[in-house]
């Protein structure tokens, strides 16, 4: 059960993650900000309560496996790595330079704990069923997440892979869709249509699940019944703001793929500590 | 002459038995089972033409049936290999690796995760089912990506053992197999390793062009060879492995001959040959005849009759190796 002063705790987390996606991306100087700001609060819960891990030993046998599918939003998965102490949070500023084990696109030969190496949207699912498919073979009780765009169910990859873990019954993995409803052309109810996203995954035997992803309790709460259906492989529908924490970049498709300037992170960053503020007055 | 060493078959030029590579393969996958409990194999539907049927019927619970989705059969292949299996996975050579290159690329090679991609029905010999089934691009889809490991064995018994050797080479493999059935050559005392081109036939006189083969055509090198016995002096190669190719032997037998014959059922663009001459050609260039389909599609035929129309058969390696002797580089 999520305590108040958890939920206090992980909300904060989610805000350092985001203090560090804008620090990270404004050094960088190109990647995308939108979708890692949205997905802050998701990564927070995953890394500081939800997922079973070592930092200190990512190779561990036994540890939940986290495949992200959506390799271009992997600032908020370093930035959490780093906050959980994976390594440090100055390395954060290395990103997408040379010689960094920060890259662009995560490969996971570069840094431990990656899982998989992503970028080239649709393939994620795949390798999550596939991880997941092994471990149910040999009894092993870790549990496997991806984490995905909706932009990337626009790839037919994606559909096979749901296809097979359905029909597999693959109960030990949960899918987070971040449904923002954004992509790099626009709205992507305009560029492809994903409605009815539910009720395709419905009809490819999945247990579906919906929350707010912004809202930690209610996202910790939808994995915990993910924990509790035997007979189907769960994806939670998680609806997030695009750029959420940054009122002007909110909902706004054309910072999927770009990073803010400095002067425009100075901004964020102080739009940032007053949410802070805010969440350390709230749980008073 | 027949290199003693290679311990050929005897009949090897007289009725050889005829078996296709994919067999030799499907018969691997039956010792896999047996000795180590993390192969698995993925199937995309095509669980009797690939010769994965057998394996299916001993080891149901070590078999998974992917469906007519080959990138999904990458993918599934990769997270499987993440979590400590060694898939391999089995379709036909223009779906995978054609169709799922790209999750190769990324989810196989620069994950860098032991996957094993068979890809059958390599070449114009699929025969009738024409163009679209007959991939000849693959080898040059292959070679390309870091970390992965080529092989084309040359038959059923070669094929079996390139399986046995996938399995224990710890990185992503792709093996070339054939559906139809072709001359068998070695037998199991013939040596392979991962690497190390073999030599299958040397003259005893001074030698004067170097063949290098790859695949089932390596029956028909050695039969020009033969036939050529008197009239050019030759040695041929079975490079059974595109990469890494076997520097040391290629470049050794290219400074003794001076000239270089290469023959295989591919592109002549991006195969084997190219491999071959992109590494003469750094470092000790001599002429080359590149025996493979000169940047065509295939077409519906009898396979015989298509390895004659694309030039590929033992007269055109002969006439190869007449013309690559008259332009050798003598030293």
């Amino acid at each position: 059960m999520l305590t108040q002063e958890k939920l206090q705790e992980l909300e904060l987390k989610a805000e350092a993650i985001r203090e560090t996606i804008i620090e990270m991306l404004v050094a960088a100087g190109s990647g995308h900000t939108a979708g890692p700001m949205g997905m802050a609060d998701i990564f927070a819960a995953l890394y500081f309560y939800i997922l079973n891990h070592d930092p200190k030993n990512p190779a561990w046998d036994e540890r939940d496996r986290l495949i992200l599918s959506n390799g271009h939003i992997v600032p908020v998965r370093y930035a959490a790595m780093a906050h959980a102490g994976y390594f440090s949070v100055e390395e954060c500023l290395t990103l997408r330079k040379f010689g960094s084990r920060l890259q662009g696109h995560p490969e996971r030969l570069r840094l431990p704990g990656l899982e998989t190496t992503s970028g080239p949207l649709g393939s994620g699912l795949g390798q999550a069923a596939g991880i997941a498919y092994g471990a149910r073979m040999d009894n092993k009780k870790f549990r496997v997440y991806c984490a995905m765009s909706d932009g990337e169910h626009d790839a037919g990859n994606v559909w096979e892979s749901a296809m097979f873990a359905g029909a597999n019954k693959l109960s030990n993995l949960t899918v987070v869709i971040d449904r923002n409803n954004i992509q790099i052309d626009g709205m992507t109810e305009n560029v492809m249509p994903l409605e009815n996203l539910r009720a395709k995954y419905e009809a490819f035997n999945w247990h579906v699940l919906e929350c707010d992803g912004n809202n930690i309790a209610a996202f910790v709460e939808m994995v915990d019944e993910a924990k509790a259906i035997y007979e189907k492989p769960t994806v939670i529908i998680a609806h997030t703001i695009p750029g959420k924490g940054i009122k002007e970049i909110e909902f706004d498709y054309q910072w999927h793929g770009k990073a803010p300037t400095a002067e425009e992170a100075k901004k964020f960053l102080n739009e940032l500590r007053t949410l802070k503020g805010k969440i350390e007055s709230e749980h008073q | 002459m027949i290199y003693q060493s290679a311990k050929l078959k005897e009949n090897l030029f007289n009725n050889p038995e005829m078996a296709p590579t994919r067999d030799g393969f499907g018969k691997a996958l039956l010792e896999l089972g047996e000795k180590d409990p993390r192969v698995v194999v993925l199937c995309a539907d095509l669980a009797e033409s690939t010769r994965v049927l057998p394996f299916k019927e001993k080891y149901p619970s070590a078999y998974i049936e992917i469906g007519v989705a080959e990138q999904n059969l990458a993918t599934v292949a990769a997270g499987l290999a993440n979590y400590g299996k060694i898939p391999f996975i089995t379709s036909y050579a223009t779906f995978s690796p054609g169709r799922n290159n790209e999750q190769i690329r990324t989810t196989i090679s620069l994950n860098n995760v032991p996957v094993k991609i068979a890809g059958s029905h390599a070449g114009l010999s699929v025969g009738p089912d024409g163009a679209t089934h007959q991939a000849l691009e693959d080898i040059a889809l292959m070679r390309v990506q870091p970390n992965m490991t080529v092989l084309s064995p040359c038959d059923a018994e070669e094929a079996r053992k390139a399986t046995l050797a996938a399995a224990a080479h710890d990185g992503p493999v792709y093996i070339r197999l054939a559906r139809e059935k072709t001359p068998q050559m070695t037998t199991t005392e013939t040596p392979f390793e991962i690497g190390k081109a073999t030599l299958l036939w040397e003259s005893p006189q001074k030698v004067e062009v170097a063949v290098f083969a790859t695949g089932p055509l390596a029956y028909r090198a050695l039969v020009a060879a033969k036939e050529l016995e008197h009239e050019v002096h030759t040695t041929v190669y079975n490079l059974h492995t595109i990469k890494p190719l076997d520097k040391e032997a290629i470049l050794a037998a290219a400074k003794e001959a001076g000239a270089v014959v290469t023959v295989e059922e591919h592109q002549r663009m991006g195969g084997m040959g190219s491999a071959v001459a992109e590494l003469l050609a750094a470092e000790w260039p001599v002429p080359v005849e590149f025996i493979g389909v000169n940047d065509s599609f295939g077409q519906s035929g009898k396979p015989d009759e298509l390895i004659e129309h694309y030039g590929l058969g033992v007269s055109h390696i002969k006439e190869a190796i007449r013309k690559v002797s008259a332009r050798a580089v003598r030293s």
